[in-house]
């Protein structure tokens, strides 16, 4: 029963993530993510303003209940099998968040200073959750795909728009925690 | 009710990814500050694994349950959307600490702020469609 209290390590978590897929792919349907956000938007009416939103939601359906079973997966994990929600950080990445101003780095499973109520009253909370999203869902439709879709899925069949992506999604995250962090926690 | 089994299958990949702390924005930071080793254990074996079923998979040209082919994702040759796209991808995965996935699941984790985040996604995806056709490709 300890193994469900503890964080899970990679070599459990990964190949469980495969399961998912395979459990996916066995019920006809495929493993991505990020292709909810179109449904969601033609299902708001979208179609109206666009045709990119003018598909078949409905065949959709499955995805949006899959990711409605995440929602309380994730519940389920954080209030009834994580007895602590602390996370366990290298010593330089601690020291590193500490220079960009951020307090007790790894106290809880987010920074307060982006997800906490008091991120609100910052110009770093608001701009790093809504232009941050902003990124994800853009980036996502851009390149096709997300984690689930490229990194996964894509790279699981060896394809080779999938690495040029997963590519990318490491100069843009490289380019953000290593040159524009600084500038926005910074003084 | 063929949607219990993916509401099932959600519930289950929402615990793997928050106990396996893979939605914490500092797994992420830390992936990217070459810290540790754990993200890329976690993408690496899934992939590994992915990898190795679908080879075996296509080999013996095994069939979903409704006995069509597997829905295996193949993208159209190209890079420029593949880059750009996914640069700005990687500049969001790294501001939010989620992607996707994750954007859903810390709802259920009890974080709301999280919801600034998916209106953000949400905006990004309606002013994609908009600028796509001024979009290189």
């Amino acid at each position: 029963m300890e193994f469900l209290y503890e964080p899970w390590p990679w070599y459990v978590a990964g190949p469980l993530i495969t399961l998912t897929m395979i459990i996916l792919l066995y019920s006809g349907r495929r493993f991505g993510v990020s292709s909810n956000f179109t449904t969601l938007c033609a299902m708001g009416g979208a179609g109206k303003l666009n045709d990119y939103f003018k598909i078949d939601w409905k065949a959709n359906t499955w995805n949006i209940v899959f990711v409605i079973g995440t929602i309380i997966g994730g519940f389920i994990g954080n209030y009834y099998l994580m007895p602590d929600e602390s996370v366990e950080l290298a010593e330089h990445s601690v020291s590193a968040l500490e220079g960009l101003g951020f307090n007790s780095p790894g106290a809880t499973f987010e920074p307060a200073e982006i997800f906490g109520a008091e991120a609100l009253s910052s110009w770093q909370g608001w701009f790093m959750l809504i232009v941050g999203g902003f990124f994800v869902g853009f980036g996502a439709r851009y390149a096709d795909g997300c984690t689930s879709g490229h990194a996964i899925s894509g790279l699981s069949n060896l394809q080779l728009p999938s690495l040029i992506t997963v590519i990318g999604f490491f100069i843009g995250g490289l380019t953000m925690v290593h040159l524009l962090f600084p500038l926005i926690f910074g003084s | 009710m063929k949607m219990i089994r993916f509401l099932l299958l959600g519930i289950f990949f929402g615990i793997i990814l928050t106990k396996g702390q893979i939605v914490s924005w500092y797994r992420i930071y830390e992936m990217f500050q070459f810290d540790n080793f754990h993200m890329y254990g976690v993408i690496g074996s899934a992939v590994v694994l992915g990898a190795i079923f679908v080879a075996i998979s296509k080999k013996r040209n095994a069939k979903a349950m409704n006995g069509e082919p597997f829905q295996l994702i193949t993208y159209p040759k190209g890079w420029k959307r593949y880059l750009i796209g996914g640069t700005i991808f990687g500049l969001g995965w790294a501001m939010t600490g989620a992607c996707p996935g994750p954007l859903f699941i810390l709802i259920g984790n009890g974080y709301m702020t999280v919801f600034l985040a998916i209106a953000g996604a949400i905006l990004g995806t309606m002013v994609y469609a908009m600028l796509r056709g001024k979009l290189p490709h």
